[in-house]
């Protein structure tokens, strides 16, 4: 089975495409290459050189460069260039790998960094929906399998050998009879002059022949991140630099009314402060006012003192608590919409010897990248070089040129490594803004985003709710299932962005009798995508309520689960993007085997179990908790088991897992954001309390790494731990969990 | 004047409130000390003042007036240790790969070499006390944990 770039970005990536408005690619990977090579500078039709002239240009002279990707140099050291964001997904160490495995270089002779931004050599360019690994798959691998090809066939010349008699390893191509050999670097030369073989005719690596791919290797960029070295957007420094910060309406759609601007002036530091009206787009520059200092902190102080009034005539008066009184009283209603109907529903519950109802609700979250949100811009006349950390490199340079009515080519953007993404930066309001300030201040600008303006100025994953009916045959078979689902809509029309369900969400294309039906209530605050967007909170919901349904049929949960996905296939079907139920049958048995399923406890204590597919992963996960008298959980360990196929870095694969699942505990625990009148109530981490260390579990990662196309694991693992660790809960206390934060309901942990 | 990785700087004519964070990042170009919250609750400021863990967002210059201060860009030549070469924990960090984003970390191997100047041989219940107050939004702490484990059991220090 192929795998399908395309269906799989529009089952996964609806968000993420709403968002991007012009230059989704419609060309397929394979055809990639050949399309990149044609748009290139032309020196081998059928690869890519990039069109940037420092690279073409050593390509002629003392290095090998087949493609954008590498270059080899005669001294044997080995460049890889890294096409994508890294926002601590680990895709900057990843990437190289691949390209490496395939050359069959010696991980010590490689250095890595990042690309250029320039989607016509490199195709899609940005870090969202755990995409980057299967988009650039196959890419990557034909990118280092065209440099070996070429340094065995600059070797076979020099030996006058055959080159099916070379082998290569270690950087080092190999005659065995001659014995002869010679190292990459010796051959690099050579091999430059030698035309580029069309990507499509190479013979890639099996996974048996893996010898990089698989092992643990530490970040590329870890000893400058252990010894402070600038690499994050916030660190960027220029000549003669200034300092922005800019407020915003704290309700989204207030425009500047006045604003005591003459006082700001005078304080110290202060250079200038003055009225930015925006575009009225939220994802660009709404209005507000930038303060220009000397200082991040004399612009932080000023900014404190600032005192706007807002025209709030058209700003946002949303209420988080409205929302909550309305979904309550329309729960049992039927939905407005009908968004898929299998079977007969109403019959089925109507003859089913069981039936059950539960109503789960989660909250509005922000992202909390570390980092806050930031971007340095330096505005030249006509034209602006910028540094930018950003998920969606391309995407920031459309709203830049939008925002300036620049062209595009007269925008230099430089990506830095992001403190943090979750998919908050997949928005680049913070870039626009730092152009629209930059474009009225005569010297490099860096603005800064307080905390404060991060919490409260996000893209905030939306909160939901889920009314479901059930019913269970006499021997506690699943026989009928609906859910309303109760969304948020900014247009009217569709649901806001991470607010949606898609008709194959899990688990209706298994149940015989299946509904969702959906209402939407009306919101202005921005939604965006979170990461495992949807996945994040539906999982809890519904894996939760599955665990409910197994325990009123008095069912084993594991047996539960293997009974609904019945047989291995996919669904929908011919797509392997999409759910496998023999990999999910796979990935639940071993995670129950793997956490001791069925093991004694002691009181108070028990396992719970968690399942989720999103992202093309399949994962499940048991959490181990404790639950005593005073509600306070202890959760001990999760047990993470995942198939996202072959695994490209052992070390990145565990730390996301790892990260993803403490991610998870944190927020089901402890974090939400409020809104009233418009405004987000939370500003800090004292009102939005990140897990600590002492709070985190052991978590063990497993991985089932089966031979289809490897996919991404930044989000995969996080959207089972939340049903896990509440079905754990429940079983060792009977107290069931249907909505989030947990410390809501007196719960601590 | 106060003292930043050994060598003396003087700041006069400044606010003396000003954050000694905004000094060592603006003026004196120091950036591996990151901005989180500004309120004392990330840890991603942690430097070390004579010695101490601190949180460089809230401590105010005239705090620092005649003190010495060691950030992450000072860590590896403390004790005297040549040039190029790292301190244990930043070796130990690269070793397990504990960084996710990485932003947090100058913050966590600040308070972890404190701690394990203090306390050589922590148990899990003195490194969860004295890593507390650096949040990691990635999840990192199953790795920094080990990580401070493998320095202490290793004798290094």
């Amino acid at each position: 089975m192929t795998f399908s770039a395309d269906s799989y970005f529009a089952s996964v990536m609806g968000e993420f495409e709403s968002l991007a408005p012009a230059t989704k690619m419609q060309i397929s990977r394979r055809s990639l290459l050949k399309l990149t090579g044609a748009a290139g500078a032309g020196l081998v039709l059928a690869f890519a050189i990039a069109p940037d002239a420092e690279v073409a240009a050593a390509t002629t002279s003392k290095e090998f460069a087949p493609n954008a990707f590498l270059r080899v140099s005669p001294d044997g050291s080995i460049l890889i260039y890294s096409k994508g964001p890294e926002i601590g997904q680990g895709i900057k160490t990843a990437f190289p790998m691949i390209i490496a495995e395939e050359m069959d270089a010696a991980w010590r002779d490689v250095q890595v960094e990042q690309a250029p931004i320039n989607p016509k050599v490199y195709g899609r360019q940005s870090a969202g929906g755990s995409t980057s690994i299967p988009n650039s798959w196959d890419q990557l691998r034909r990118a280092g399998a065209a440099a070996r090809a070429m340094l065995v066939s600059a070797a076979a010349k020099q030996w006058k050998v055959p080159e099916a008699e070379c082998t290569t390893g270690d950087s080092i191509v190999m005659h065995a009879a001659s014995k002869r050999q010679a190292k990459y670097g010796e051959l690099a030369l050579a091999a430059a002059t030698l035309p580029v073989p069309d990507p499509t005719t190479l013979k890639l690596k099996t996974r048996a022949e893996y010898r990089l791919l698989g092992t643990r290797v530490s970040g590329v960029d870890n000893r400058k991140i252990v010894t402070g070295q600038p690499l994050f957007g916030i660190d960027v420094a220029m000549p003669d630099m200034v300092y922005a910060v800019y407020e915003k309406c704290p309700a989204v759609g207030g425009k500047v009314k006045r604003a005591n601007l003459d006082a700001i002036k005078g304080m110290q530091g202060v250079k200038d402060a003055f009225v930015l009206e925006g575009n009225g787009t939220v994802s660009e520059v709404m209005p507000g006012v930038a303060i220009v200092a000397t200082s991040t902190w004399a612009a932080f102080k000023a900014k404190a003192a600032l005192q706007v009034e807002w025209d709030e005539s058209s700003a946002s008066r949303d209420s988080w608590t409205g929302a909550v009184l309305e979904a309550q009283k329309i729960a049992k209603q039927t939905g407005k919409q009908s968004i898929t109907k299998n079977g007969d529903v109403d019959a089925a519950l109507k003859s089913a010897a069981k039936r059950l109802e539960a109503f789960y609700s989660y909250p509005f979250l922000p992202h909390a990248s570390l980092e806050p949100q930031n971007c340095t811009a330096w505005f030249k006349g006509d034209a602006i070089e910028m540094w930018v950390p950003t998920q969606t490199p391309e995407r920031a340079l459309q709203g830049v040129a939008h925002v300036l009515g620049l062209e595009q080519d007269k925008i230099t953007m430089h990506q830095t490594r992001a403190g943090g993404g979750f998919g908050r930066r997949l928005v680049n309001d913070y870039a626009c803004e730092a152009a629209a300030i930059a474009q009225k201040v005569s010297a490099p600008v860096k603005l800064t985003w307080t905390r404060e303006d991060d919490m409260r100025h996000d893209f905030y994953r939306p909160g939901g709710f889920h009314a479901f009916t059930a019913g269970l045959d006499a021997k506690g078979k699943l026989v009928a299932w609906r859910d309303h689902f109760i969304t948020f809509t900014s247009d009217g029309k569709s649901p806001v962005t991470g607010g949606n369900m898609p008709p194959a969400e899990f688990p209706l294309l298994l149940v015989a009798n299946s509904e969702l039906q959906q209402t939407m209530l009306p919101l202005m605050t921005p939604c965006g995508s979170w990461r495992a967007p949807r996945s994040n909170a539906v999982a809890f919901a519904v894996q939760s309520f599955i665990h409910e349904l197994a325990t009123a049929g008095g069912r084993d949960h594991v047996e539960f689960l293997l009974e609904i996905f019945g047989e291995p296939r996919w669904l929908p079907p011919a797509n392997a993007g999409a759910l496998n139920t023999g990999r999910a049958a796979a990935v639940v048995k071993l995670a129950a085997e793997k956490a001791g399923w069925g093991k004694p406890m002691p009181k108070g204590r028990a396992l719970g179990l968690g399942f989720h597919f999103s992202h093309a992963g399949h994962f499940a996960e048991v959490a181990e908790v404790s639950v005593d008298a005073h509600k306070h959980i202890t959760v001990h360990k999760v047990t993470v088991v995942g198939d996202i196929g072959p695994i490209v870095n052992m070390s990145g694969a565990e730390n996301q897992c790892q990260g993803a699942v403490i991610d998870a505990i944190s927020t089901m625990m402890n974090l939400q954001v409020g809104i009233e009148n418009g405004r987000i109530q939370e500003s800090n981490f004292t009102e939005y309390p990140i897990l600590r260390m002492k709070d985190s579990p052991q978590v063990d990662v497993h991985f089932i790494q089966s031979d289809f196309t490897p996919t991404g694991v930044g989000e995969p693992a996080f959207p089972p731990a939340a049903p896990a660790i509440a079905n754990a809960v429940f079983n060792a206390s009977g107290m069931r969990i249907r909505s989030l934060p947990i410390r809501s309901q007196g719960v601590s942990i | 004047m106060f003292k930043v990785n050994g060598t003396e700087h003087s700041f006069e004519g400044l606010d003396p409130a000003t954050p000694l964070l905004w000094v060592l990042r603006d003026s004196l170009g120091l950036v591996g000390t990151k901005y989180g919250c500004g309120i004392a609750q990330c840890g991603a400021c942690t430097v070390h003042l004579n010695g101490q863990p601190i949180r460089a967002c809230s401590t105010p210059m005239s705090a620092v007036e005649g003190q010495s201060i060691t950030t992450i860009e000072g860590l590896a030549a403390l004790d005297g240790r040549a040039e190029g070469a790292l301190h244990p924990l930043q070796q130990a960090w690269i070793d397990h790969d504990v960084p996710q984003c990485g932003y947090c970390q100058a913050g966590q191997l600040m308070t972890a070499a404190a701690l394990l100047k203090t306390t050589p041989h922590p148990t899990d219940a003195d490194i969860d006390k004295a890593m507390s107050g650096n949040m990691c939004r990635c999840g990192t702490y199953t790795r920094i944990r080990k990580a401070i484990h493998a320095v202490a059991d290793g004798g290094a220090s």
